[in-house]
This record gives C-alpha cells, sequence and structure tokens, in this order.
C-alpha cells in the first residue's frame, strides 16, 4: 500500500468546494467540529484510493486572524502541515479567489490550483490562460469540473506527486519593492527562529503585526524591536497600516495578473441578476421573503413533515398501522359502531344503580376490565349478571361519555364541570345526553361485546413495541426487561427516529435555498430587524422552524455564518412553543376557560416566546460571553444557480446523519436513566414491605406506583427550587423532570401521578386535576399554574433538543452554559409571574416578593444600559510589535 | 469627504481611503474594498440597510455602517451592471 497522504482542500465560499469534496470522496468520511468553535470538519478518503485523506476547510476569503473559520484554516496549515494543498478557485470570481490563493501560496507547502466553473466562464465569452497563470503562480494549474466531475483526478494525482515530491510553493513576489525591501529585513531578523518553508509566511505577518501568528515563534524584544523600525517607516509613507498595505498590494498585483491572464468579455445582465432584481426588490423582496417562509414551514411542519413524524410516533412506535385498506375501512367501521353503542357507559352506569339497589359489585368492573379474563373472573361476572337479574336492577339515564372521557350535552358539546363525585354539572341551557334505561339484557351484550381489536383484521401490522413486548413475553422475559426494552430503549430510539422524516423534509428544503443562493438574500433582506436584538438575518428561519420542532430548529442555525450569532441563535430558538407543548397549553385554555373558545389563550404562548427570545437576546449581547469586536457584516451574494440534485442530496443526508449519530447518543441514554427513575423505587405503599425494586413488578403495587420512585423521590427533595414560583409539590417537579423526555409527557405524567389513567389534555377530569395542584383554600391560583406553566415553555427543552444543541455547541462549556440559562431564565419569569400575581391579587408581600422586584429591576437594567465597552484593544493586530513581548 | 454610505442607487464611484479597524477594515479589504477599488452601488435592502454593491466584478452586502468607513470620490451615475 502506497504511504498516506493527506490533502487539504481550500478555497472560497461558493467556490465548490464541497461539490469537489463529495465527488473526490463519496462523502463517507467523518463530518465533526474543528475543536472549541462550531465550524464544522469534514475528513474522508479518495474514492479511488484509500491512502489519500482528504480534509475540507471552511469556506474562506483570506487567512485573516479574525473569523474562527479563518483560524481553523490557517491554524489547520501552519501546525498540521498536510502533505499538498488544493486550493479551488471559481474562475467565475477569479480577482477575489486569486485574493485568497496569493497567502495560500505562502504557508510553504506543495499547493496545486484548481481552476473550476471554466464552462460557466466560455458561456459568458471569457477566456483564461492556465498555463500562463501556472506561470505566474509558480504551481500547477489545473481546469476542472467539480459538478461534471472533470479532470477531478489529474487534480488529485498533480497534488499528490507535488506532496510526494515535497514541491514546496515558494509565494508570489506580489509586493511593491519597498515592502518586499522591508520583508527581506524582516526575514534576515527571524531567519534563526522558524522553520524555511514558512519564513516568507512569518515575514508576511510579522509585517502585519499579526500576533497570533508570529507568537509560536517566541521571537526576542532586541528581534521586535529590529522588525517594528522597517515597517513603521513605511506605515508613515503610505499614511496607512501595514496590514492594509499588504492586502491593497495584493490586489493591486491580482489586477496585473488578470490583465495578463484573462480575456474579459462586456459585462450584460445575466440570469442571475435578473432573478435578484425581482426577490430583493425594495418593495416585492418582504413579501416574497414571507411567501417563501410560510411555504417552508408549510412543506416541513403542516404539509409532510409533521404527518411524516406523526405516523413514524403513532403507527411504528404506538398503535401499529394497516397495509390493507380494507381492513382498516373494517376495522374503522366496527370500531365506531362500538363506540357508538357506549357499552362502556352502558356498564358503568348499570354497575352504579345495582350498586344501589342493594346488589353486591365487589370486582365487578376489575372483572370486566381484565385482560385475559380468569375463571374467577368471569364467575364474579355470572354471579352478578344473575344478582341484578333477580334484584331486577334497571339503570335510568345513564349519562354518556365521548373518547376522551367527558360528558356531553344533546348537542354532543363537553360538559365542563363536575361535582365532587365526577358526576356532570351542565351550565344553563345545557342538558347531559344520556341513554334512557339499560336492563340486564343490554348489560350482558355490553359486557359480551369485546372493544373490536386492530390485530383481528387483515393487513394489520403491530406498532414495534407491540410487536416487541409480544415476543419477550413468549420468550419468558422478566418484567424488569420488558419494561426496559420497551419503554425505555425503544422509546428511547423512537424519540430520535420520529423526528428524522420532519429533519429530512425540512433538510431537503433548507439546503434548497442554500446552495441556490437564496439563504444570503434573507440575510440581506432581514438583517437590519434581527440586528437590533444582537441577532442575524438568518436567525429568523431556526425560529420558524422551531414552532414546529426544535430539533430541527437547532440544527437550522447552521446556516448563521457567524458564530456567535450561531450560538446565541440555537441558544434561544427552543424558547418558541414546539407542537409538543401545545398539549401542555390546552390543558391550560381547558382550567381557564373550561374548553370554551378563548383563542387568544395559545397565541399568548408564542408571543411570550417571541418577547423571551428579544428579552434574552438584548440582556446576552451585553455580557461578556457574547461581547466582543463587532462582527462584520459584509458578505458576499452569490450568484443563483439550481443545485445539482447530487451534492444537493448529499448535503441533506449529512445534515440527517449528524443528527442520528451525535443527537441520538444523548438522547437514548437520557430516555433510558429516566424510564429506571421513575420505574425503581421503594415498596412504601401500604402492604408493601418497604423492599428496593421495580414497582410495577412488586407485590400488591398501586396504579400510582410512581408515587414511590426515585423520580418521586427526586422530586421531593428539589421542590423546593420551586416554591417561590408557587408550585412546589413533587409532583409538579417530577412531571417537569419526565417532561425532559418529551414535553408532551407533562400531561400523561400527570394523568399518572392522579391515577386519572388515559385522560388526555382534553379531558374534563385531567383539567380538573391540574387546577386542583394549583388550588389554595378552594381558590384557584392563576399565578402559579402560570408561573408553572411559563417556566416549562421557556426551560431547558426535550433531550432531543438538547442532545442537538450540544452537538451544535460542541463545547460542553457552552451547552451547560445554554441550558443553565434556558433554566434560570424560566425560573425568574415564574418568579415573577407567581409573585406579583400573589402580590396584586392576593395582597402577599414577603422575602420572595422583594426577590422578584430585585430580579425585575436587574433585568430592566440590563436591557437598557448602554453596550458595556469591553477591553478595545485589538488582541490579533499589534499597534507595535516591540511595544509588548510577544508571548 | 463623502463615504460609500451617501452613494445613492445606481451610482458608482472609486474608492480613495478605508477608515474603521481591527476585523472590519480587514474584512472589508479582504473582500477586494482596496484603494482604487471600482464600487456600483446596486441596491439598497427593502428596510433601507443593509446595501447591495458590485466590487470586482461579484456582489457583496454591506451594512451602511461599515459602508460609512469607506472614503470614496468620483461619484457619478452609471450603467447597470458595470463595475
Amino acid at each position: 500500500m502506497a504511504e498516506k497522504i493527506d490533502i487539504a482542500l481550500a478555497g472560497n465560499p461558493n467556490c465548490g468546494k464541497t461539490t469537489l469534496f463529495n465527488e473526490l470522496t463519496g462523502s463517507n468520511g467523518y463530518v465533526g467540529n474543528w475543536p472549541g468553535v462550531t465550524v464544522e470538519k469534514k475528513e474522508a478518503v479518495w474514492k479511488k484510493d484509500d491512502s489519500v485523506l482528504f480534509t475540507d476547510l471552511p469556506g474562506i476569503y483570506s487567512l485573516s486572524p479574525y473569523s474562527p473559520e479563518e483560524v481553523v484554516s490557517r491554524d489547520f496549515i501552519i501546525s498540521g502541515r498536510p502533505s499538498a494543498i488544493i486550493d479551488l478557485v471559481d474562475v467565475t470570481n477569479i480577482e477575489r479567489n486569486l485574493y485568497l490563493t496569493t497567502q495560500v501560496l505562502e504557508t510553504g507547502r506543495p499547493v496545486v490550483v484548481g481552476l473550476n466553473m471554466c464552462d460557466l466562464l466560455a458561456q459568458r465569452g471569457e477566456k483564461i490562460d492556465a498555463k500562463r497563470l501556472s506561470k505566474i503562480l509558480g504551481v500547477p494549474v489545473v481546469e476542472v469540473s467539480a459538478l461534471r466531475s472533470k479532470n477531478l483526478d489529474e487534480l488529485v494525482k498533480t497534488a499528490v506527486d507535488s506532496g510526494r515530491a515535497n514541491k514546496v510553493a515558494q509565494g508570489v513576489k506580489c509586493f511593491s519593492p519597498e515592502v518586499e525591501k522591508a520583508l527581506g529585513t524582516i526575514a534576515n531578523t527571524i531567519a534563526d527562529s522558524c522553520a524555511p518553508d514558512l519564513l516568507r509566511w512569518y515575514s508576511i505577518k510579522a509585517f502585519e503585526r499579526d500576533s497570533a501568528a508570529i507568537e509560536p515563534l517566541h521571537l526576542s524584544k532586541q528581534q521586535l524591536e529590529d522588525m517594528e523600525k522597517v515597517i513603521e517607516p513605511i506605515e508613515r509613507d503610505r499614511d496607512d497600516d501595514s496590514e492594509s498595505i499588504i492586502t491593497s498590494e495584493r490586489y493591486e498585483w491580482i489586477a496585473t495578473v488578470m490583465g495578463a491572464c484573462v480575456v474579459k468579455a462586456p459585462g450584460k445582465l445575466t440570469v442571475s441578476e435578473k432573478i435578484d432584481r425581482v426577490v430583493t426588490n425594495r418593495v416585492l423582496g418582504l413579501p416574497i421573503f414571507i411567501v417563501i417562509m410560510i411555504g417552508v414551514y408549510w412543506v416541513a411542519l403542516v404539509a409532510v413533515g409533521t404527518p411524516a413524524t406523526n405516523w413514524v410516533n403513532d403507527n411504528l412506535f404506538s398503535d401499529g398501522f394497516f397495509v390493507n385498506g380494507d381492513g382498516q375501512a373494517a376495522y374503522e367501521e366496527a370500531d365506531e359502531a362500538w363506540q357508538d353503542a357506549h357499552y362502556t357507559d352502558q356498564i358503568s352506569g348499570f354497575i352504579a344503580a345495582a350498586e344501589e339497589a342493594g346488589v353486591n359489585t365487589d370486582g365487578v368492573q376489575d372483572a370486566i376490565g381484565a385482560d385475559p379474563q380468569t375463571a374467577d373472573d368471569e364467575a364474579t361476572i355470572a354471579a352478578f349478571e344473575e344478582d341484578a337479574e333477580k334484584a331486577g336492577v334497571v339503570a335510568t339515564n345513564v349519562p354518556i361519555t365521548n373518547s376522551d372521557g367527558n360528558f356531553v350535552d344533546t348537542e354532543g358539546n363537553v360538559i365542563t364541570k363536575l361535582d365532587a363525585d365526577g358526576n356532570p354539572v351542565p351550565a344553563a341551557g345545557q342538558e347531559v345526553d344520556v341513554l334512557p334505561t339499560v336492563t340486564a339484557a343490554d348489560f350482558k351484550t355490553a359486557v359480551d361485546t369485546p372493544e373490536p381489536d386492530q390485530h383481528d383484521y387483515d393487513g394489520f401490522v403491530d406498532s414495534i413495541p407491540n410487536a416487541v413486548t409480544g415476543w419477550l413475553t413468549e420468550a419468558d422475559a422478566s418484567d424488569v426487561v420488558i419494561s426496559l426494552v420497551v419503554d425505555g430503549i425503544i422509546g428511547g430510539v423512537g424519540s430520535v427516529l420520529g423526528f428524522i422524516p420532519q429533519i429530512f423534509v425540512l433538510f431537503v428544503m433548507l439546503c434548497f435555498l442554500e446552495d441556490c443562493g437564496y439563504m444570503s438574500r434573507v440575510a440581506f433582506v432581514m438583517d437590519r430587524v434581527f440586528r437590533r436584538f444582537g441577532l442575524s438575518g438568518k436567525s429568523f428561519i431556526p425560529m420558524i422552524v422551531s414552532s414546529g420542532c426544535g430539533v430541527p430548529g437547532v440544527l437550522a442555525t447552521k446556516t448563521i455564518e457567524n458564530e456567535r450569532d450561531r450560538r446565541m441563535t440555537a441558544m434561544l430558538t427552543t424558547m418558541i412553543p414546539c407542537s409538543a407543548k401545545l398539549p401542555i397549553i390546552a390543558l391550560v385554555m381547558g382550567v381557564l376557560a373550561g374548553g370554551s373558545n378563548m383563542w387568544w389563550v395559545a397565541p399568548m404562548f408564542y408571543l411570550m416566546g417571541i418577547a423571551a427570545i428579544i428579552i434574552s437576546a438584548v440582556m446576552l449581547k451585553k455580557t461578556k460571553r457574547f461581547a466582543g469586536e463587532p462582527v462584520p457584516f459584509v458578505m458576499e451574494l452569490p450568484d443563483y444557480h439550481m443545485p445539482a440534485i447530487k451534492s444537493w442530496a448529499l448535503h441533506v443526508w449529512e445534515r440527517v446523519a449528524a443528527y442520528i449519530k451525535k443527537a441520538g447518543t444523548i438522547i437514548f441514554a437520557a430516555a433510558v436513566g429516566i424510564w429506571a427513575l421513575s420505574n425503581f423505587g421503594l415498596a412504601g405503599w401500604e402492604g408493601g414491605d418497604g423492599s428496593f425494586g421495580f414497582l410495577q413488578a412488586m407485590d400488591g403495587a398501586p396504579d400510582t406506583y410512581m408515587d414511590y420512585s426515585i423520580l418521586a423521590g427526586i422530586g421531593g427533595a428539589l421542590s423546593f427550587i420551586f416554591m417561590p414560583l408557587g408550585f412546589g409539590n413533587w409532583q409538579a417537579t417530577a412531571s417537569t423532570i419526565s417532561a425532559l423526555i418529551a414535553k408532551e409527557n407533562l400531561v400523561s405524567t400527570f394523568g399518572v401521578l392522579y391515577g386519572l389513567g388515559d385522560a388526555t389534555e382534553n379531558s374534563v377530569s385531567m383539567w380538573q386535576g391540574f387546577a386542583s395542584m394549583f388550588t389554595v383554600a378552594g381558590t384557584l391560583h392563576v399565578g402559579a399554574m402560570c408561573a408553572f406553566v411559563a417556566f416549562n415553555m421557556l426551560c431547558a427543552p426535550c433531550f432531543a433538543a438538547m442532545g442537538t444543541i450540544r452537538r451544535q455547541m460542541d463545547d460542553p462549556k457552552w451547552f451547560w452554559f445554554a441550558i443553565g440559562y434556558e433554566c434560570g431564565f424560566g425560573w425568574v419569569i415564574g418568579l415573577l409571574i407567581n409573585q406579583f400575581y400573589e402580590l396584586f391579587v392576593f395582597g402577599n408581600f414577603g422575602f420572595w416578593t422583594v426577590v422578584a422586584f430585585v430580579l425585575l429591576a436587574l433585568m430592566i437594567w440590563q436591557l437598557f444600559r448602554p453596550m458595556p465597552k469591553w477591553d478595545e484593544k485589538d488582541e490579533h493586530i499589534l499597534d507595535n510589535l516591540a511595544e509588548e513581548p510577544v508571548a | 469627504m463623502a463615504s460609500l454610505k451617501d452613494v445613492r442607487v445606481g451610482e458608482a464611484c472609486t474608492v480613495s481611503k478605508l477608515g474603521g479597524t481591527g476585523a472590519i477594515k480587514r474584512r472589508i479589504m479582504d473582500m477586494g474594498i482596496t484603494k482604487g477599488t471600482h464600487i456600483y452601488v446596486r441596491k439598497v435592502a427593502p428596510l433601507g440597510d443593509p446595501i447591495e454593491v458590485t466590487v470586482r466584478g461579484y456582489e457583496l452586502s454591506l451594512r451602511k455602517d461599515e459602508a460609512s468607513c469607506v472614503e470614496v470620490t468620483d461619484v457619478a451615475k452609471a450603467e447597470k451592471g458595470v463595475a
């Protein structure tokens, strides 16, 4: 096998570098981040020879010390010393592309220049003299087309040969005689301190006074002073700083190269310019932008993405599904008929009537519900039927319930009030819908008519959890194993996999917008709005997406080019209520408004999310973490073009695969962890032996076994944190913790903790249970309830989203900062709501009221104080080399 | 002295001097706006900021704040697209 060789791919953004990388490697490599920054790092071997390893550097315009992309690129070249560098140049934009080339040539590595998109240039009627360019640059120049896979082998082979022969690029003498003379003097001064390969690089960096670049040389004070003596006179002479002199002279030199090698055609309006005149038009720009955003939202979250994700969740991971349309229709018909007969209402109504008539009803309801029924159960039912018949029991006016378990009136509307015994209390003008009579014969029919079972119909495919439960039961697995596999592992994996269809659909669209060039126009159009809050124009897209799901929302921050904005957006975007938080909103609406149409409640939560993001962004912008030099918004608006299907597909796959790999592991671990916490504990119930174990399987475990779990213990231990927010009971805390798996779990956990069984957010019994948690001395404490909801909306998102934030930040410190901030902010908002409600409605004033006022004052101060001035000294470029001994 | 910020849409100009410091100045220059460069102001964003210019044959967007660091001369009406 040939000796290993590593080749770095360098080039401007939009020069076709990603397409080249994908063509060369087939995208089977490693995708991660450069250490410590959110900049993506990709590595893969050549598909024709796996001894050639490619590293795709981020797309950059220069090797300046300012942006993280540029810093990782230059560090990789200078310290990593790849065997060779392929510098890809977009010839349709050759002036600016060659600017980076002049810098890459100075890094003392073998370099091969690839001229990309020559076909487009030919279409414009322009021509480039590659041979002549090669002579001027002093390195091989190969004309390629990354898109059409033309000449790519030759490009790589040339690079491999140059690398093997170590034909180091010498750099071009692109500066004026005075500057070249100064560089010569500097080279003499530092010649002993650095490798000969890098002498030119370090001489120029020293001339620019780039402190970070020359730091590894550990130059003496004497050397620095000597260099300063040659730089300063040139600066005085030109009335400009040394860094600008270098930049200007590079471009001046490139202009002469252009004259020698490129034949230009007269400019005319290209198709791209015509498109751009419409889509970023002063009048039409915003409407077009809004239409495109609505389109993305609609497709990703309404039309395709969410239904696909729901399909996966409901069918694969919950109920199972039909592959046979007839079977499905037959089942649905039978199920509807069964529902319409109200058998369950008949049964419970008849039993209640029998009890009133003095018939023994002990254990009857349980016997009917038992699955499978034992001989004892059957005997209990038979005995009851006989007794009831003897006593001549006939139930009258049995109230009807709907599928949420709610009583309904004759119009089919839900009755939203229940008395203490759970009986319906109709509002004025409502009449409870009832079954007039239920006889013993009716009861018998009801008991003997089972609910239609999907398994009995053709073409039914069981859901994964049900199927696995079946296999494990057959294999005689213990309850712990079944629960771990089904609830813990499949539940955890399911929460990861369920998002994939949605993420996939979203990225199909986002990658298109990005690859075709519209994404940078989004920033152009929206910049003015978002800059006020310290965010980027591109922050808008993640926020829109997050209203459906935070996971793709956080992933969508990838398109934001500035690192600080990227981090800020990833932190804040999950504060927008996602679709999993809707059941919580529905629950609150039910409690406050009894399900009547209070349409403004739901939009309030979205407004709260938007307000939270704006307030947080303004506050955070003024903290040291997000402070620093102002970030330039000098951005290229690339030409529009139709992305190639292949690179578009690879782009999408890359993003989805990255999510599965990185986010998957953390979500999985966390889901299993929470499963263990809520299923293990001490058997402390009446008759329990107090031993530790798997609760469900223990003797006499009640339905509300979760009360005795470790989770309940933790909830109790942590509940003091939420005392000032008004919901310091362990149930609220435990629900909050279990909501971390998925926010909709908040509602189902309530159901379990209060023994409400299958009640949903639309069930009146659930509303009452929820309200009772916040009822103090008979009055519903709206403040505490709102505080609870606000906290759950704003605090750390579900594990899936946290895993994604973790992956996006790729830095534990930033990850914990993000999660900590979200929880802290949610807590403060909850505190403010609860304390001010208590103060203004109940007139309570105490220690926490004071804390609330102090926190509110601090927030207002942070919001409105002027931008603090941090150390403005430029750390990258020194004013005077000699002034400060480097290192 | 006029700055790039004051140049109206449809006008072209020549860069005479670059102000500003640090990252912003370097970035502006890295993108090809150096002394003597010819710039054509193509359009303004719908909300009035940033602006889009043609420089060295490609489209560049920059905020008005940043454009104010670029001093220009020879401001004149220019043909569309030619820079």
